[in-house]
């Protein structure tokens, strides 16, 4: 009896005592990822054009690309990633517990997400903003028309707060009707259920392909906030946070130089300096990062550039169609910038 | 002879025609009258329901068939106005709704584990021995052809017809083996309960050492992942909540206390919250290394679930059985394991085996619940399949429900008739 | 105790004692659960720690900052996260004691017409009870919802039923009554006469139980329930007016409203928990003999009295544990609401309240506690109903 006892408490105190000591560990992300032998990428468990599963089960989409783009610069092989599929609920305690390396499921960089959360966000690979959308008919030209109206949301993000803000400081009523699911949302507001419907801008053209009479509504102007969406890492690791922000940046470097899936061969021959030292040509910029040397070219032989990701998931040469926008490069009247590698 | 003799004219001598029984008696019309105008509330409420049924035939009839789409390239077709049901967009994700993720040259190793599992069950829930050549026809292709059919399907068959076909002829001699070979049950029972859920891993999973290419949780998903969730949930359940009703009925007090409370508060918390807990606070209660895997989180919390719903009814069981058995067991010196082993549990087992049966539709049922903290199962594969902007459309993700609702209609209704074949079976050798 | 028989004693080891073993068994379990069970806190509280999850219930007093579209109290998006969680409680209440109500009545008619003559209508409760304990609720409700939104009219369209009554795809409209100051009265009197027809009632009983005289039962309490309020309502000059709603912009403003996902929820709930109550009641009324139903037809009994007196009576014996269980069930499952957009406990609660605060364990403990109170407290009335039944049969 005694003997049981005396076990049990001393399993306790070493099961206490390991506890805090194991979850210090997590601080050398890359080398831990090179160990594994692939890359845990945390991903949104269906969001078109983002982060979505295909007829074979394949993970697509801009955010699922920014991992491979990773893998790709670790590994020279971007299907070396286990995509693991997770809700808004439970994405930052995946990677506060070190379950992901990465997080790239478009979640809005904020101030209390990084300071109370202890994330960092590595980059912006879409800028976004919550709109509206409405029926054509009602004849609205402005958010600020939406007092008194039903609005279908989906609930617990960043989304819902925002709208109350909004109509909070513009001293307008209204009725949030949240649902869990986002396509219970669209549906609610397809059969009439609510006036408007809310969430990112860039959803919203996912969302109107679901409805039945698509040309039948619009996206109102209004943008009621900032949503910089981007891939998250935890602090304390600056080795992973610069891959990982490095990955991102060197695809819009890529596109910003020109060099594409299709030509990046062509050019590890271009006279640039600029193309050679991305490419690696010239110089190791990857040794810093703990990367080979030709990590830029990896990621853009495997996923392409920036422009090249936003065009197949979202943009023209996908069914969502959305604009460049914000997200065009800086020199063609967006915001997407990347410091220079050199 | 009598009338003979006297000379009555008005006594009949042959017998008079038979008429046929009055209308308001026999045939159709009186059928009616009486099974279906049999009252005034009875009679309206029947020609109201019947009204109804032909009021709505011919719109579904057109939505499901006549205006459905039965195959395109994507969603456009489906899109166009005034169409019906989508098909083509089963059609096309057929194989994601039923592996999620998993690769697609791997299949089979789902295929055979369902089937295995399958085979093993169905000896295990149909009464011992006793079968016709009919039964034993039934357990020996039926089973195998029927969950043949509701995985890999012909589609897969076509494609990769040898591997396929030895999947099947592997359930089909498996089958043949447990009926021919005339394995005891108590055998088959350690096969499914012991055996089977650490090879089915094995052989899910994948390892090195079996030549088997690795196949992590986070690829599996559909109907395959839903399944697989119910069954964990009975495997474990079965002797986890034979436990806790044995504690539940203890002498020790301490027993009975922790018994009842885990009943209790399992059982008086929606399974949605069970789930939560399952997805959120566990990693939080166990330390870092040995954090669960993201699929094994909501199995505990099904199995935890059910353990609590079992242990209610194999305790109904156990206070079926007679004292007297209880007596003499112990008379013949059985020590309290044994007596339970041998004698109670296995009677009190039997008996509740339709309940089990019910248990197990209200899991398979309850694990669409399980997409809410992101595990990838049928219903959500749905939902995802419908997210695709290939396929949006309005009628796509309807097409998507009904197809669900179709499958588990098709699947509960199956497991609910066996139970209700076994409740009378039972009850049958019950009489006296 | 004698030397001579402490001699015939055999000698056995004290481990095969019962009791003893009882003792150790008992002990093994204490030291297991309770290692468990502190291991599981010693980890919880460093995690937490280490992740940044808040442990305490700060939270509470925060103001929320989103809003919740049905709520039975004063609530706002500047109200507070405790007053979120009052919101979702009521919510979760309004609907399971709704549902629990129409469910019984529901199920009880089904399970009869079960069992009915009528070919057509046995045979249409077993489709429904079969298609409907044969599918996932959820898919039930998705379902509902839909079917409860589709033939609706947008809020200009309304469907106007009378005295302020507007039928629409954001729900019914309701005219809101304002109560004067007389209206106290009324209410006074409404409990007097539930309270005096429960006692005829009693009277009555014990009335017939000694003479054999059948009092109108019925007729007095509907006087005594309606027509009392009723005639302290016009006598008191009727404290009571209705604000009725107004087609203002997008929607009705004033009155109040029954949202088409309180309606479709308690709609699903009812639906598919009447479907195991049918079975329950079927299944109860066939445990009573057949020769009790036999006597009853050849006393004279017509074949709605022999259920009402003879067969219902005995058959609630068997009907009332599993009904209970199902009382829970719809209870339970109303957390299903999250799905249709609901604003029940595990919506506004477990839902938006935990991800804005990221207080997971907290959160989910309470939603938990307030289930199991409420699991309880049903079961516990039930139980007390079920003593009082079971007392018939002396």
């Amino acid at each position: 009896m005694k003997a049981f006892a005396a076990t049990f408490l001393a399993a306790v105190t070493i099961g206490a005592l390991l506890a805090p000591a194991q979850a210090q560990t997590g601080s050398k992300t890359l080398e831990l990822v090179k160990q594994k032998g692939f890359l845990t990428c945390g991903s949104n468990t269906g969001l078109a054009g983002f982060g979505l599963p295909d007829d074979k089960g394949n993970w697509t989409g801009v955010d699922v690309d920014l991992c491979r783009g990773v893998a790709a610069a670790i590994f020279g092989d971007p299907t070396k990633v286990k995509f693991i599929p997770l809700t808004a609920k439970d994405r930052f305690t995946a990677l506060q517990s070190g379950e992901i390396d990465m997080l790239s499921r478009n979640g809005t960089w904020t101030q209390s997400r990084e300071a109370e959360l202890g994330l960092l966000w590595a980059g912006v690979n879409y800028f976004d903003g919550q709109g509206f959308m409405i029926r054509k008919k009602l004849n609205l030209a402005s958010a600020l028309e939406l007092s008194g109206a039903s609005i279908c949301v989906q609930q617990g993000t960043t989304t819902e707060l925002n709208m109350a803000d909004f109509f909070r400081t513009k001293g307008m009523k209204y009725e949030a009707v949240a649902f869990a699911d986002i396509n219970e949302a669209v549906k609610a507001y397809d059969s009439g259920r609510c006036d408007a419907y809310t969430t990112d801008a860039s959803g919203l053209y996912g969302s109107r392909l679901k409805l039945v009479n698509p040309d039948e509504h619009v996206v109102l102007p209004e943008i009621i906030s900032k949503e910089p969406l981007g891939p998250a890492v935890r602090q304390g690791d600056d080795q992973w946070f610069n891959v990982v922000r490095w990955t991102h940046y060197a695809m819009i470097n890529a596109e910003e130089l020109g060099v594409t899936k299709s030509n990046v061969d062509e050019q590890l021959k271009s006279p640039n300096p600029e193309v050679r030292r991305l490419l690696g040509g010239e110089g190791d910029f990857g040794k810093g990062l703990g990367l080979p040397k030709d990590w830029a070219y990896r990621i853009v032989k495997a996923v392409g550039n920036y422009g090249e990701v936003f065009n197949r998931n979202v943009g023209e040469g996908s069914p969502l169609k959305i604009k460049r926008g914000l997200n065009a490069l800086w020199s063609q009247g967006g915001i997407q910038y990347a410091p220079p590698v050199r | 002879m009598d009338g003979q003799g006297t000379d009555l004219l008005y006594l009949r001598r042959e017998e008079a025609p038979r008429l046929s029984a009055p209308i308001s008696v026999a045939g159709p019309l009186a059928w009616l009258r009486a099974h279906i105008f049999s009252g005034w509330i009875s009679g309206t409420l029947a020609l109201l329901f019947l009204a109804l049924i032909v009021w709505m035939t011919p719109e579904l009839v057109r939505f499901f068939l006549l205006d459905a789409v039965w195959s395109a390239p994507d969603g456009a077709a489906c899109r166009v106005q005034g169409t019906g049901a989508c098909w083509a967009f089963i059609e096309r994700k057929l194989d994601f709704f039923r592996y999620g993720s998993y690769p697609e040259a791997e299949h089979w190793r789902v295929d055979l584990c369902l089937l295995t599992g399958a085979v093993l069950a169905a000896r295990l829930l149909w009464p011992a021995g006793n079968k016709g050549a009919l039964g034993r026809l039934a357990f020996i292709l039926g089973v195998p052809l029927f969950m043949f059919a509701l995985t890999p399907g012909l589609g897969a068959v076509l494609r990769e017809p040898a591997r396929e076909l030895a999947v099947l002829a592997f359930g089909i001699g498996l089958a043949c083996v447990l009926e021919f070979g005339k394995a005891r049950t108590s055998l088959v029972a350690l096969g499914f309960f012991a055996v089977y859920p650490p090879l089915a891993v094995l052989l899910l999973q994948g390892s090195t050492l079996a030549g088997l290419p690795r196949v992590d949780t986070n690829l599996w998903g559909g109907i395959f992942v839903s399944l697989m969730v119910a069954t964990v949930g009975i495997v474990v359940s079965l002797p986890a909540g034979a436990l806790l009703a044995l504690g539940r009925r203890s002498r020790l007090p301490a027993v009975r206390f922790f018994s009842i409370i885990f009943i209790e508060f399992v059982r008086g918390v929606p399974f949605i919250t069970v789930l939560f807990m399952a997805n959120t606070m566990l990693p939080l209660f166990v330390p870092d290394y040995l954090t669960p895997d993201r699929l094994l989180r909501p199995i505990i919390g099904v199995a935890l679930f059910a353990s609590a719903y079992m242990a209610e009814e194999i305790r109904g069981g156990l206070q079926a059985i007679p004292k007297s058995q209880y007596e003499g067991a112990m008379a013949l010196g059985l020590s309290y394991w044994q007596m339970m082993r041998l004698i109670i549990l296995p009677q009190a087992l039997t008996l509740v085996i339709p309940n089990i049966v019910n248990i197990f539709i209200g899991l398979f049922k309850d694990t669409t619940l399980v997409a809410v903290v992101g595990v990838f199962d049928f219903l959500r594969t749905i939902d995802a399949a419908s997210a695709d902007p290939v396929w949006a459309g309005p009628n796509i993700p309807k097409t998507g429900y009904v197809f669900a609702a179709v499958f588990y209609f098709v699947f509960c209704f199956g497991m609910a008739r066996y139970s209700l074949m076994m409740e009378r079976r039972l009850s049958a050798g019950r009489r006296h | 105790m004698s030397d001579a028989q402490a001699h015939l004693q055999p000698r056995v080891s004290p481990l095969n004692n019962p009791a003893v073993r009882g003792y150790i068994y008992q002990g093994v379990l204490i030291l297991i659960v309770g290692f468990l069970g502190w291991e599981a806190i010693v980890n919880a509280s460093t995690n937490m720690r280490v992740r940044g999850i808040p442990t305490d219930f700060a939270f509470w007093d925060r103001v929320a900052s989103f809003d919740i579209n049905q709520s039975l109290i004063e609530y706002t998006a500047a109200s507070t996260y405790g007053r979120a969680f009052w919101v979702g409680l009521w919510n979760t209440l309004l609907v399971s004691a709704l549902g629990v109500v129409l469910t019984t009545f529901l199920g009880f008619f089904i399970g009869v017409a079960r069992l009915s003559q009528n070919f057509v209508v046995a045979k249409l409760a077993m489709i429904y009870v079969e298609v409907l304990r044969n599918t996932p609720l959820l898919l039930q409700l998705l379902f509902w919802y839909n079917a409860v939104l589709k033939p609706l009219p947008n809020p200009r369209d309304s469907i106007s039923l009378g005295a302020g009554i507007y039928l629409n795809n954001r729900g019914l409209v309701l005219p809101e009554p304002q109560f004067a100051p007389g209206a106290g009265f009324v209410l006074a009197a409404a409990v007097a006469g539930v309270l005096l027809a429960l006692g005829f009632r009693f009277f009555a009983r014990r009335r017939q139980a000694q003479t054999g005289q059948i009092l109108p039962v019925g007729w007095v309490s509907l006087g005594l329930v309606v027509g009392l309020p009723a005639l302290v309502f016009v006598l008191a000059g009727a404290p009571l007016s209705f604000n009725v709603a107004l087609l203002r912009g997008f929607n009705f403003s004033g009155g109040v409203r029954v949202l088409p996902e309180f309606v479709a929820l308690l709609l699903g709930l009812v639906l598919y928990t009447a479907a195991f109550i049918a079975e329950i009641v079927r299944a109860g009324i066939l445990s009573v003999q057949h020769g009790q139903t036999e006597a009853a037809l050849a006393l004279g009994l017509t074949r709605a009295q022999t259920l009402k007196l003879v067969t219902m009576p005995q058959a609630m014996r068997v009907i009332i544990p599993p009904l209970t269980n199902q009382y829970l069930n719809l209870t339970k499952n109303s957390s299903l609401a999250v799905f249709i957009g609901y604003p029940d406990l595990v919506q506004v609660f477990a839902g938006t309240v935990l991800n804005q605060t990221g207080a997971a364990v907290q959160v989910i403990a309470i939603t938990m506690a307030v289930y199991l109170v409420i699991s309880l407290v049903t079961a516990l009335i039930m139980n007390i109903y079920n003593r009082r039944k079971a007392l018939v049969e002396r």
